[in-house]
């Protein structure tokens, strides 16, 4: 095995439970709209309000996402059945969360990271999500609050919670698990997976250990993790509060801790003393979920490419450094440069626009349009500030290459040309050519620069730099 | 006996006729059983609301409705009330609670929604055992109801008021819900026919939760077609409550003139002296019913249901499980009473301690003991394998008999306040009506005959799930006899 | 009546806590015999074999039942804040909460 040390003889274990708003129409058990930042307690019906009488109905689309999900994480998918957690909380309408607990829709499967390393997962279960409260008073804070305000509107929501295995050793692990399992999410069209505002919510149980160690020590939960950023950081902080804990002669107690990201630190949370006795029983309002093997099999069909292998087929055809290929993964676009490098589009020229210039959209290009004006750019036939102007056009109102490029006076300057223009000017500034041979890459701009005057800018500059670079040669 | 329950009861079905027809108008019924509420109500207590302004309206409307020609559903003009765990659109819905006691919900249970469209006039909400929680609508937080048949004694419960307000001739119809006999039990000792239908039946989308996997709506009629009719009014899928079975039910009136020739009916021995509470006088009218349903050409033997002696400990822990979770909405933060305190926990505390009364405590105590981390498995888990036993039981006697058959309350009336002050006492009242709810069958009970004290006594027609059709045969052939 | 040793007053204190309900001393004592009484009786059970048995959660076998993704009408605020106890700027409004933070 091989044991990351977090700190001295420290090992970091770290579990996460990340909670998924899905994309629904509506919510998860009523017909309300599934809706951010509408006006206060407007989304809401009798049974998200908890309203007496009031039944539950399960969402189709939500159970079908949460089941793509748990396919996609490798789960099984399993005959599942609602449970209530019984807890008093007035964002809680029916001061009960109905959620999944025993037998839960996914089960035990794991994600690859993009370094490869894989963490298991333990579920990925349905649950619906709480109303708003807000703390009214001076501090705003709860504790110094003179009253709270509840807004139901986000009230019965669906929510995955996806719990991984304690298998996470580093801080980067966390926070690269936490980014493929949004682009995951991502490029299943389950959620917009937006972290900063709550459409992904990460919970880190942190404890640490002594490297060699074989059992688990006391956890703690953090929780209001808003960013990565903020995720590295909180878990930081809480591992090494648990290892000055022990250094001392102390320990950790079991217990939920908030992130203050301005203090920096992690704060002790619910204190309750009922609040682990949530008497959990089967949901009575609500049946179980069988789903059959045709269902599952359908959707093991419907899968798309998960973005670990997109990524490796994307890097193999383009070459492409690793974090723009995740970047083109995770914008959908690489079905499309797959297509376009098909039909003649030059990798480098392609990535390099799809990166810088396309991350609006892709309009009405085409992949032969993309394909040839990567070969005009690519035998300099257009400098690469034209074939910019031209990609707009394309992407505005589609077209070709070619012909935008008549249309817009985008005659290419001929090398013979620039050839004539940079012997010229080599000649008239023979102190500044010196020092260039010598190696003064600053007076590079310089010629390069007065090439482009000249030309209007018309000229590419990658030529300007090879005629140079000849000379230069030529010169020695 | 008092002499406010009428000599003879005019059936549901021959005043839709008579008003569908025009002969009579609606709120020539309604008005004439309203008089006969103005005449008694106030020494029964059935009802905790009479809408009469809201009723006259909708009478009139029907009326209106009829005289363009246009037809009205098969409860035209048909006074109906409504238990008042109901929600009822506007109308105040309290669930004889001080923590609801000016609620007014902005929807209509589904019940209430199709008895409106079958053209029905709702006259009013009726009283009941605070959340449904009792056997003798004593634990109402608005005054008990008294029993028709002999005002100082109960009616049984939870749906006492219901039960009443049909003995006592102050509507042809009413509903009820019935989550260990609610329906039945009542129904048996105010002298009228009571429903518990098939789980999943009936809608319970606008019933205000007891115990969920428990509860169902049914009708109170004054003779078993008018059950049945009211049934078929009132049941069906729901797509709002995910229980609801979709498979559309067997007409539960095609057999029900064809006798029971042949047909096996199973006595539950248990239920017939095996179990103690069942008296004497009871268990010797249930002989008295079997001897009529032989006569009548059926086969009757008795049979054992072993797991019924269980029913009562099973039930008393999976009901206020079931209880202990729905009753926590009333929190004091969205609807009904709040009673200030100085923060959050406190408000709770001080909301639902001075909101619910004992009984209600009581069960919510019970069920979260139950559900309790350290208790879950002994008492909780330990009561759903009972269920799970009863009902292969009741499987296995279903093999070989169509419907069966047992006493539906151990006793008559009894005495307001006799049984108040024993919790324990007061449940076996349910011992033999809660079976069919742990299993979510239909049972109806119906008259037949009294006790020496002259007050009625019920026999209770079980059935396998959505079996109604043979369930409504038996019982109309029963009550034949009882004629 | 005998008290029993199914339950202690300090068992339904708890169980008080949790359902957020406050007992005075006399009740505690009632209760606790009550309580006690039903879980006595519930101990009948005991007597069955029951370690193969399958819990039966729900009264009849049904499953999968569900409904489209398709937005039903929702309620207006004046249908059901009016009924709300205490409102401010459309929402409910709930007296300070306490233990959640130090």
């Amino acid at each position: 095995m091989n044991q990351v040390i977090f700190k001295d003889n420290w090992e970091l274990i770290v579990g996460l439970e990340v909670h998924v708003e899905l994309a629904t129409q509506t919510k998860l058990f009523c017909g309300c709209l599934n809706q951010f930042g509408n006006e206060p307690n407007t989304n809401v019906c009798p049974v998200c309000l908890g309203l007496p009488g009031s039944l539950p109905v399960v969402n189709q689309k939500a159970v079908y996402f949460a089941m793509r999900l748990g396919r996609a994480l490798h789960c099984s998918v399993n005959r599942s059945v609602f449970a209530r957690k019984n807890y008093f909380y007035p964002d809680m309408p029916k001061d009960y969360q109905i959620t999944q607990y025993d037998l839960p829709t996914n089960l035990e499967g794991y994600l690859e990271l993009p370094s490869g390393k894989t963490i298991g997962i333990e579920r990925a279960h349905i649950e619906e999500d709480t109303g708003k409260t807000t703390h009214i008073g001076t501090s705003g804070r709860i504790s110094g609050a003179d009253y709270s305000l509840v807004d139901y509107n986000r009230a019965g929501i669906p929510l995955i919670e996806i719990v991984s295995k304690p298998e996470i050793r580093t801080i980067e692990q966390a926070k690269s698990y936490v980014s493929e399992l949004r682009s995951i999410i991502l490029a299943l069209e389950i959620s917009d997976a937006k972290m900063e505002e709550g459409s992904i919510r990460v919970d880190a149980n942190v404890s640490v250990r002594e490297v060699g160690e074989n059992n688990l020590r006391t956890r703690c939960e953090i929780k209001n993790v808003n960013s990565l950023k903020s995720l590295g950081r909180a878990i930081n902080y809480e591992a090494n509060r648990h290892i000055s804990l022990y250094g001392n002669g102390e320990s950790p107690r079991q217990e939920t801790r908030h992130w203050d990201e301005s203090a920096g630190r992690t704060r002790t949370g619910r204190s309750k003393e009922d609040a682990e006795d949530y008497r959990y029983f089967t949901e009575p309002d609500l049946v179980p979920l069988n789903p059959s093997e045709e269902t599952i099999t359908k959707i093991d069909q419907e899968m798309p490419e998960l973005p670990s292998k997109r990524r490796k087929d994307l890097a193999n055809l383009t070459g492409a450094k690793s974090s723009d290929v995740a970047l083109l993964v995770e914008r959908n676009h690489d079905a499309f440069i797959f297509d376009v490098i098909e039909g003649g589009g030059v990798p480098e020229q392609v990535v390099k626009h799809m990166v810088n210039n396309l991350s609006a959209g892709l309009g009405e290009l085409s992949t032969e349009a993309f394909a040839q004006l990567t070969q005009m750019e690519n035998k300099s036939e257009i400098t690469s500030t034209q074939a910019k102007k031209i990609l707009g056009e394309l992407v505005k109102s589609g077209g070709t290459p070619a012909e935008l490029a008549t249309e817009l006076g985008f005659e290419a300057i001929g090398t013979k040309e620039i050839e004539n223009l940079v012997d010229q000017l080599i000649n008239d500034h023979s102190d500044e050519w010196e020092r260039f041979c010598l190696g003064d890459s600053k007076v590079q701009g310089f010629f390069v620069g007065q090439v482009m005057k000249s030309t209007s800018g018309q000229a590419d500059g990658k030529v300007i730099n090879q005629i140079l670079n000849e000379r230069s040669i030529d010169n020695k | 006996m008092s002499g406010m329950v009428p000599e003879q009861y005019q059936s549901a079905s021959e005043i839709a006729e008579l008003v569908a027809t025009g002969e009579v108008s609606a709120i020539e019924i309604l008005e004439r059983y309203l008089n006969q509420i103005q005449e008694y109500e106030k020494d029964v207590h059935a009802f905790n609301l009479v809408t009469i302004n809201e009723a006259r309206a909708v009478a009139q409307e029907t009326d209106k409705l009829i005289a363009r020609g246009v037809t009205i559903g098969p409860l035209a003009g048909v006074p109906v009330a409504i238990k008042d765990n109901l929600c009822t659109k506007g109308i105040t819905t309290t669930a004889s609670s001080k923590i609801l006691e000016s609620w007014k919900p902005p929807y209509d249970a589904t019940v209430v929604k199709k008895l409106k469209e079958a053209g029905a006039t709702i006259v009013g909400k009726t009283n009941l055992d605070e959340f449904a929680m009792g056997s003798s609508t004593e634990n109402s937080a608005f005054g008990p109801t008294r029993n028709p048949h002999d005002i100082s004694c109960v009616p049984g419960g939870s749906s006492g008021g219901s039960a009443a307000a049909v003995a006592a001739g102050f509507v042809p119809i009413a509903i009820g819900s019935d989550t260990g006999g609610s329906i039945r039990q009542p129904a048996a000792l105010c002298g009228v026919v009571g429903v518990k239908p098939t789980y999943g039946g009936v809608s319970r989308y606008g019933l205000l939760a007891f115990a969920s996997s428990l509860d169902q709506v049914g009708p109170f009629a004054t003779s078993v077609k008018d059950a049945a009719i009211v049934h078929e009014v009132i049941g069906g899928y729901d797509p709002l409550d995910s229980t609801s079975i979709k498979q559309a039910p067997e007409s539960f009136l095609d057999m029900f003139d064809k006798g029971i020739n042949e047909l096996k009916v199973g006595v539950i021995s248990e239920l017939m002296g095996g179990i103690d509470g069942v008296t004497h006088e009871v268990i010797e009218q249930t002989n008295k019913a079997v001897s009529a349903l032989s006569n009548a050409g059926a086969i009757v033997e008795e049979v054992s249901l072993p797991a019924a002696l269980y029913c009562l400990s099973a039930y008393y822990l999976i009901a206020p499980a079931e209880a202990s979770s729905n009753l926590s909405r009333y929190d004091g933060v969205r609807y009904g009473l709040r009673v200030e305190g100085a923060n959050l926990n406190e408000m709770n505390v001080n909301t639902r301690t001075e909101g619910f009364g004992d009984e209600v405590k009581r069960r919510i105590m019970l069920g979260t003991y139950a559900l309790s981390a350290g208790y879950y498995d002994a008492y909780y888990g330990k009561a759903l394998k009972v269920r799970r036993l009863l009902a292969e039981n009741f499987a296995d006697l279903y093999k070989d008999y169509d419907v069966l058959l047992s006493p539906t309350s151990p006793c008559t009336a009894f005495k307001l306040g006799a049984k108040v002050n024993d919790p324990m006492m007061m449940y076996v009242n349910d011992v033999c009506t809660i079976p069919s709810n742990l299993v979510g069958h239909p049972a109806i009970s119906i008259p037949f005959g009294s006790g020496k004290d002259g007050m009625p006594i019920g026999v209770q027609i079980l059935a396998p799930p959505m079996k109604e059709p043979v369930m409504y045969q038996v019982a109309h052939a029963l009550e034949k006899a009882s004629q | 009546m005998k008290m029993s040793d199914s339950i202690s007053s300090d068992e339904v204190k708890h169980v008080a806590n949790l359902a957020r309900l406050r007992l005075t001393s006399e009740e505690l004592e009632i209760f606790t015999e009550q309580l006690g009484a039903v879980l006595d009786h519930a101990k009948d059970v005991e007597a069955l074999k029951l370690d193969d048995v399958e819990p039966m959660s729900h009264p009849l076998p049904i499953e999968n039942t569900m409904r489209e993704d398709i937005p039903s009408p929702m309620l207006k605020p004046s249908d059901f804040l009016s009924e709300a106890p205490v409102v401010e700027g459309g929402r409910f409004l709930v007296p300070k909460i306490l233990g959640e933070e130090s």
